[in-house]
C-alpha cells in the first residue's frame, strides 16, 4: 500500500526539482497523444522544444520570438505572483494589458505628429496608469464592499475588450486608415516606436522592464518588510492580522502592482510587437501569464524561466502545426498536460510516499 | 467487579518518528468506570481512537464480550456498543439541537419523534436540554450534553469521555459526574480519560496510567493518593513553578467599560469589562471557553480597534492604535491558538520572529529586512527557552505543540514587555513545557512587567496569578485575591453568579 506523508518541513531540492520532472512528464505524455494522432513523437516534441531555437534554417526567425512572446508574459506573471502569494486573485490581467495599451496608446496619437524623446516614457507611465486604474476598481470594491475580486476583475475584462473594440473603430481610428479600423502604427511613429534594442534579438523594451520586475520583486520578497507582510498574508491571514498588517493595503498594494505590470506589457506590445490598437490586439497573454506564474512557483526567478518555457512552447507549437499539420486543439493540450503535471508532481515538495506492507 | 466488557491486549501503535502506544494491555469490566490517565502526549487520545475505530492498530487485538472487536470505522464501533464524547466537539453551531443529534445517529427517526426522545432521556440522566434550541447560543457544557445524548440514544454498553472536564465549571462538574454514576448503576461502562487527579479519584473505580505511549499501571485510584498518580503519570517529579517576593508598581495598563460586539456571530460580546494590572503583577481571568476570551484578546492586541479611551497604556489611550504601535511602546500578546494566529505553520522560525519581533527588535529599516539579526533572535529564543528544534529554518509546523509555545511565548518574553496578555499559555502543551512556561511568566512580572494570563485551567491561574477574576457570557466578575480564595468561591464567579448580586 502507498500512503502520502506530510513532510515536517517543504523539500527544497524538490521544489527545484518538481518542474523538470513535470516538463519530462509532459513530454512522455504528449509523445503519447501524438503517436496516437499518427505523428512521429520525437520529432514533434523536437520541433516544440528545439527547432525554434537551433534549427539551420528558420531559427534566425523564431529564435527573436522567444523574447518578444515571453518578455510580456513574465512582466505580467511577476505582478500576479504578488497577489497570489498573498491570497489576492487578480484573474483580469488581460483587461488591465488592454486598458494599459489603450491609455498609452491614447496619449501617444494625441501628441501625433509632434516628435519628443519625452513621449515614449509620458506613454509608458500613461499605459501604467491605465493598468493600476483598472485594478483599482477590484481592489476598492473588494477593501469598501467585501466584492470578490476574481469575479470582477474577470468581468472588467469583457469589458476592456468591449472598449478596445469601440476606441478601435472610433476615438483611436486612423483619420488615413480608409475606414479600417485600428489606430495609426505606434511603432512606425518614431517617437512612440518600441524598437528592438538589439537587432535580431527581440529584445525591446517591455523586455528589458520584464527582467527588471523579476529583479525588483525577488528583491521586494526576500528583504523586504513588504514582501514579508504579502507572504504572510497568504500564508496565515490571522498571523498577519495579529502582526497587525492592514489587509486593505496588501489588496490594493497586489492589485495595484500587477495593474501596473500589465498595463505597461499592454503598452510596450502595442508600441512595438502588435504596433496599433485593433479589434484583435489582445492574444490572452494575460490569462496565460496566470499559467506562468505557477509553473514558476510564484517565484520571480521560476517565473523568469517559465515565461521563456511557454514562449517555446507557443512558438515550437505553431512550428508543429505548420510542419506537421497538428491540429491547434493538440497544441493546447500538450500546453494544459505541462500545468496538470507541475501541479500534480507540487504535492512531492509537502509530501513523501511511504510504502508499506498490508497487513 | 463485574464481568469482562472489553479487553485491549498489546496494542501498538508507531507513528512516523513517534511511538504512540506500545503493547498496551488492560481490561474493561461491565458497569466499571475506568480512568485513562496521562499527560498531554501520554498516547491515551490514540488509544481510545482505536477503540472508537478511528486508528488501526499495528499490532495487538481488541476482545469485547468474547468476541474479537477489531473496527474499521467509527460506524462499526457504535454498532458494537462503543460511543465517544470527544474533547472537542463536532457539532454545527447554525443548526438546533435535534437536528445536530439526527446527524450523528444511524438512520435518525424523524424530529418530532426524536426531540421526544431527547426531552426523555434528558430528564432520565439529569441532562437538561432543549432540543429546538440553536448549538451556537449554546455554553460549551449544554453543547456536551448534546454529545453525550447523541451517544446514549445508541445505548451503548461502552462510552468513551475525552478529557469531559476541561470545558465545564465546578458546578457542571458535579451534574456530569451524578450523570455518570447513573449511567454506571444501569451497566454501562465508561472509559473516562483525564489528567485531573481529583476528579479520578472520585469517579473512577480503576485507572490505567500511560507515560510515553505505554502502561505504566493499572491501580484503583481511591487507595493512592494524588500524589502517588502524579508521580505515575509524570515519571519524575516536577518542581513547583516558585513565586517570588512581591513588590506591585503603577498601573500599567488600564482597560476601562470595554465592550466590543464579537466578529463572530455565535461569538461572545464583551460587556462593560473593566480591568487594571500593575507592574509586577500577574492578573488570572478564568472561565470556560467562548465567554469572551478571544474578544478581549483581539481588542487588546489591536486585531480589532475599540473607542481609544477604552484601553490606556501606561496613561496612553492606545485603543484605537493599530498593532505595531502596541509593540513598540511594550504591549505584547500571545493568542491561544498556536498554528495560524500566533504563527505562520508554513514559515521557518526566522519568518515567524518577524510577526511581532519587527518594532521592538529593530529588524527592518527603512522596510528593508535585517535577516542576520533576525535570525541571531530567532537562535537566541530556541535556545533561552530550550525549544527542541535542529534549526531556525525549520518551518513551524515541524514542532509540537509545546515547543512551538515555547517558541511563541518566548519571541514575546525575551522582548521585555512592559504589559504581556496571554491566552491559555499551556494548553495542549506537556507538563515539563507547561512548568517552563509558567516559570517565565512568573520571572517575567517579578521583573516589573504587568502580566495578564487567560486560562481555562484554574489550577494554574490559582498557582500563578495574584488576583482573579472570572469571564462570564463577556462580564468580567471583580478581582480577588488568590490566596483567599475557595474552589467554591471561583464556581460562584465563573457562573456569573457574584454579578447577579451585583446588580440586584
Amino acid at each position: 500500500m502507498i500512503r502520502l506523508e506530510k513532510r515536517a518541513s517543504p523539500s527544497i531540492m524538490l521544489t527545484v526539482a518538481t518542474p523538470v520532472l513535470a516538463v519530462v512528464l509532459t513530454m512522455l505524455a504528449g509523445g503519447l497523444m501524438f503517436t496516437l494522432l499518427g505523428k512521429p513523437p520525437f520529432e514533434t516534441i523536437k520541433i516544440i522544444f528545439w527547432d525554434p531555437l537551433f534549427h539551420p534554417d528558420f531559427s534566425s526567425y523564431t529564435r527573436p520570438q522567444l523574447l518578444v512572446k515571453a518578455g510580456p508574459l513574465i512582466l505580467i506573471a511577476i505582478g500576479l505572483s504578488m497577489g497570489f502569494r498573498a491570497g489576492i486573485w487578480n484573474i483580469g490581467a488581460e483587461g488591465q494589458y488592454i486598458v494599459g495599451a489603450i491609455s498609452g496608446a491614447a496619449i501617444g496619437l494625441a501628441f501625433y505628429p509632434l516628435e519628443s524623446r519625452l513621449i515614449f516614457p509620458v506613454m509608458i507611465i500613461a499605459g501604467a496608469l491605465g493598468g493600476f486604474i483598472w485594478a483599482m476598481i477590484p481592489a476598492i470594491l473588494r477593501t469598501r464592499f467585501g466584492t470578490n475580486e476574481i469575479l470582477v476583475s474577470l468581468m472588467l475584462v469583457y469589458v476592456a475588450e468591449a472598449m478596445l473594440a469601440s476606441v478601435s473603430q472610433g476615438a483611436l481610428k486612423n483619420p488615413d486608415g480608409m475606414g479600417f479600423p485600428g489606430s495609426r502604427n505606434l511603432n512606425q511613429y518614431s517617437s512612440s516606436a518600441n524598437h528592438e534594442i538589439i537587432a535580431n534579438s527581440g529584445m525591446h523594451w517591455g523586455v528589458i522592464t520584464a527582467f527588471i520586475s523579476v529583479i525588483f520583486a525577488y528583491f521586494l520578497l526576500t528583504r523586504h518588510l513588504w514582501g514579508f507582510h504579502i507572504r504572510l498574508t497568504g500564508e496565515a491571514p490571522r498571523a498577519a492580522r495579529f502582526a497587525g498588517i492592514n489587509s486593505a493595503r496588501i489588496v490594493v498594494l497586489c492589485l495595484g502592482f500587477s495593474g501596473l505590470l500589465a498595463g505597461m506589457a499592454g503598452l510596450f506590445e502595442v508600441t512595438g510587437p502588435a504596433g496599433q490598437i485593433t479589434t484583435d490586439f489582445n492574444t490572452g497573454y494575460g490569462f496565460t501569464a496566470i499559467i506562468v506564474a505557477f509553473l514558476g512557483r510564484l517565484n520571480p526567478a521560476g517565473i523568469l524561466l517559465a515565461g521563456l518555457l511557454m514562449a517555446l512552447t507557443y512558438i515550437g507549437g505553431e512550428l508543429a502545426q505548420l510542419m506537421l499539420g497538428l491540429p491547434r486543439a493538440s497544441i493546447q493540450l500538450f500546453q494544459g498536460m505541462l500545468l496538470f503535471f507541475l501541479l500534480a508532481t507540487d504535492l512531492l515538495t509537502n509530501y513523501r510516499f511511504r510504502i508499506r506492507r498490508l497487513e | 467487579m463485574s464481568n469482562l466488557l472489553l479487553r485491549l491486549d498489546g496494542l501498538t501503535k508507531v507513528y512516523p518518528g513517534v511511538v504512540a502506544n506500545k503493547d498496551v494491555t488492560f481490561d474493561i469490566g461491565t458497569g466499571e468506570v475506568h480512568a485513562l490517565l496521562g499527560e498531554n502526549g501520554a498516547g491515551k487520545s490514540t488509544l481510545v481512537k482505536m477503540i472508537y475505530g478511528l486508528v488501526k492498530p499495528d499490532h495487538g487485538h481488541m476482545v469485547m464480550n468474547d468476541m474479537r472487536f477489531a473496527p474499521n470505522e467509527p460506524r462499526e464501533a457504535r454498532v458494537a456498543g462503543v460511543g465517544m464524547v470527544f474533547q472537542h466537539f463536532s457539532l454545527f453551531d447554525a443548526l438546533n439541537v435535534a437536528e445536530n443529534i439526527a446527524l450523528g445517529i444511524e438512520l435518525p427517526p424523524n424530529q418530532r419523534v426524536l426531540a421526544d426522545q431527547i426531552i426523555q432521556i434528558s430528564k432520565e440522566y439529569g441532562l437538561p436540554l432543549d432540543p429546538s434550541k440553536t448549538v451556537g447560543n449554546l455554553s460549551a457544557g449544554e453543547r456536551q450534553r448534546v454529545e453525550i445524548i447523541r451517544c446514549l440514544l445508541q445505548k451503548p454498553k461502552l462510552l468513551i469521555m475525552d478529557e469531559p472536564t476541561s470545558v465545564l465549571t465546578p458546578h457542571e462538574v458535579d451534574g456530569l459526574f451524578q450523570t455518570l454514576r447513573k449511567l454506571k448503576s444501569q451497566g454501562t461502562s465508561i472509559l473516562y480519560i483525564s489528567h485531573k487527579l481529583d476528579e479520578i479519584r472520585a469517579l473512577c473505580d480503576r485507572a490505567t496510567i500511560l507515560r510515553r505511549g505505554k502502561k505504566i499501571a493499572t491501580c484503583v485510584p481511591s487507595e493512592k493518593s494524588t500524589r502517588e498518580l502524579a508521580e505515575m503519570m509524570v515519571g519524575t517529579s516536577f518542581e513547583a513553578p516558585k513565586k517570588k517576593k512581591k513588590v506591585f508598581g503603577d498601573v500599567t495598563l488600564e482597560v476601562s467599560n470595554l465592550s466590543l460586539r464579537s466578529e463572530n456571530p455565535f461569538g461572545t460580546s464583551l460587556k462593560s469589562v473593566s480591568l487594571a494590572v500593575r507592574s509586577g503583577e500577574i492578573l488570572g481571568i478564568g472561565g470556560v471557553a467562548g465567554n469572551g476570551q478571544d474578544e478581549l484578546l483581539s481588542a487588546l492586541s489591536g486585531e480589532v480597534r475599540v473607542v481609544n479611551s477604552m484601553i490606556t497604556l501606561k496613561g496612553q489611550p492606545i485603543g484605537q492604535k493599530p498593532s505595531g504601535f502596541r509593540r513598540a511602546e511594550g504591549f505584547f500578546c500571545a493568542p491561544e491558538e498556536r498554528l495560524g494566529h500566533a504563527a505562520a505553520p508554513n514559515m521557518s522560525l526566522i519568518d515567524n520572529v518577524l510577526i511581532t519581533g519587527c518594532e521592538k527588535q529593530a529588524l527592518a529599516k527603512y522596510g528593508l529586512l535585517d535577516w542576520q539579526r533576525t535570525r541571531r533572535f530567532a537562535d537566541q529564543i530556541i535556545a533561552d527557552f530550550d525549544v527542541r528544534t535542529d534549526s531556525s529554518t525549520n518551518a513551524a509546523r515541524s514542532l509540537s505543540g509545546g515547543n512551538l509555545q515555547k517558541f511563541v511565548i518566548g519571541r514575546e518574553v525575551l522582548q521585555k514587555p512592559d504589559v504581556f496578555v496571554v491566552n491559555q499559555p499551556t494548553w495542549g502543551v506537556d507538563a515539563a513545557a507547561a512548568a517552563a512556561i509558567r516559570q517565565s511568566l512568573i520571572d517575567l512580572a517579578s521583573a516589573g512587567s504587568a502580566v495578564l494570563i487567560i486560562s481555562q485551567d484554574l489550577d494554574e491561574l490559582l498557582e500563578i496569578s495574584d488576583r482573579f477574576a472570572a469571564l462570564n457570557a463577556g462580564a468580567l466578575s471583580d478581582f480577588k485575591d488568590t490566596v483567599d480564595l475557595s474552589l467554591d468561591e471561583i464556581g460562584l464567579m465563573m457562573g456569573g453568579a457574584e454579578n447577579v448580586e451585583a446588580v440586584l
